[in-house]
């Protein structure tokens, strides 16, 4: 029985994907998102993009590792509350300088109705900064594309760490009524 | 049961696994942090081996990476109880992909051994073969016999299955054999025996 999806589509979502398919990234590690949820999708119909879900996202960061090690690319999707999650695995990439990209969804920044969401999501940049990651940020659907394809580009062209922070504003209000 | 002085198992870990990476040469071996990376370092340095001094639980997850990214290679993870209950969530994203060529091996002595023997969950109840057999892994072991070494070797080079064996060891602390803990050194060395060159 298929559930159905109840997420929004956006372009800026396959482009997200495109450059991702272009860049030959071979596993697509997450812990899922409304707003990831269109490449999620695509990476599980893809024939050389292997989806891998994580039930934790430091689980991510090590998975991500490991293929790097094993000479492929892989990339990390995760909410802002995730972020939080990673902040010891990030040791990893420090000390080892792997390549690292990460895809956050933001929460608890713009139109927040669960104010649980807004404390991780206030520290998100500085729990990637203060463990020696990159962070970039995208506001707008035009900004997407290029932002996603900076920081993937330092990261695999120029051996960085970057994490890319996609605005809630993108994602669109989620629906609260009790119905 | 004293807090120290209870003993989960027999096997001596150093020769368990001397043995172990002796019988899987082609092997690429990840090892959790303390006495597993310097048991496996303590067996011998290859350039096979990425030796964690770090990034607790991070050890089933990175074999994972590589297992998918090396499809034709075994993988072995080598770990203690301890590193495998921090990372315990990764044999769910194991048992999700079933690679055909990772094995896990956990070193279990039931104890926190680099912080002084306090009792670990492995030695108060938790069995971590029931927590990889129910994550849906092809199969599982409950070594208490250092000659089940042999058995394991064979499922790792055989490549055609995912699996977790636990082995009961000794409790006791070996002198310490210390790998490199220069990461960039073990991760560009690693890479480099599979051809990849560094940036």
């Amino acid at each position: 029985m298929d559930v159905k999806e109840q997420t929004l589509q956006h372009a800026w979502k396959d482009e997200i994907f495109d450059i991702f398919k272009r860049g030959s990234v071979e596993q697509l590690v997450y812990v899922p998102d409304a707003g990831h949820s269109q490449v999620i999708k695509k990476a599980w119909a893809d024939d050389v993009m292997k989806p891998v879900p994580v039930t934790t996202e430091e689980d991510g960061v090590a998975v991500v590792c490991g293929s790097w090690l094993g000479g492929k690319r892989a990339v990390l999707l995760m909410q802002s509350s995730g972020v939080g999650n990673c902040v010891n695995m990030f040791s990893l990439i420090k000390n080892c300088q792997f390549p690292f990209f990460c895809l956050v969804t933001m929460r608890g920044e713009w139109a927040e109705f669960n104010q649980w969401q807004t404390p991780m999501g206030s520290a998100t940049q500085q729990a990637f900064e203060m463990m020696g990651i990159n962070v970039l940020r995208a506001d707008s659907p035009q900004s997407v594309p290029d932002v996603v394809s900076a920081g993937f580009d330092a990261a695999f062209v120029g051996g960085d760490a970057v994490a890319v922070l996609l605005s809630q504003s993108l994602i669109g209000r989620k629906k609260w009524d009790a119905k | 049961m004293s807090q120290n002085n209870y003993q989960h198992g027999t096997i001596n870990r150093r020769e368990f696994v001397k043995e172990l990476v002796d019988l899987c040469p082609e092997a690429l071996i990840v090892t959790g942090l303390g006495s597993p990376s310097y048991d496996v370092f303590a067996a011998g340095d290859r350039p096979e081996n990425f030796y964690l001094w770090g990034a607790m639980g991070a050890a089933a997850a990175m074999g994972l990476g590589i297992a998918i990214a090396q499809p034709e290679k075994s993988v072995l993870v080598i770990t203690g109880d301890g590193e495998m209950l921090m990372g315990l969530g990764s044999l769910a994203a194991i048992g999700a992909q079933k690679p055909k060529n990772l094995t896990i091996v956990v070193l279990d002595n039931g104890h926190y051994a680099e912080t002084g023997m306090q009792r670990s969950h492995t030695s108060l109840g938790v069995e971590l073969t029931g927590v990889a057999s129910a994550c849906g892994f092809d199969w599982t072991l409950a070594v208490r016999e250092p000659a089940d070494v042999s058995q394991i070797a064979k499922q790792v080079n055989a490549k055609n299955s995912v699996g977790l064996a636990n082995i009961f060891i000794e409790a006791i602390e070996y002198p310490k054999a210390l790998p490199p803990r220069d990461g960039s050194y073990i991760k560009n060395r690693f890479r480099g025996n599979l051809g990849f060159e560094p940036f």
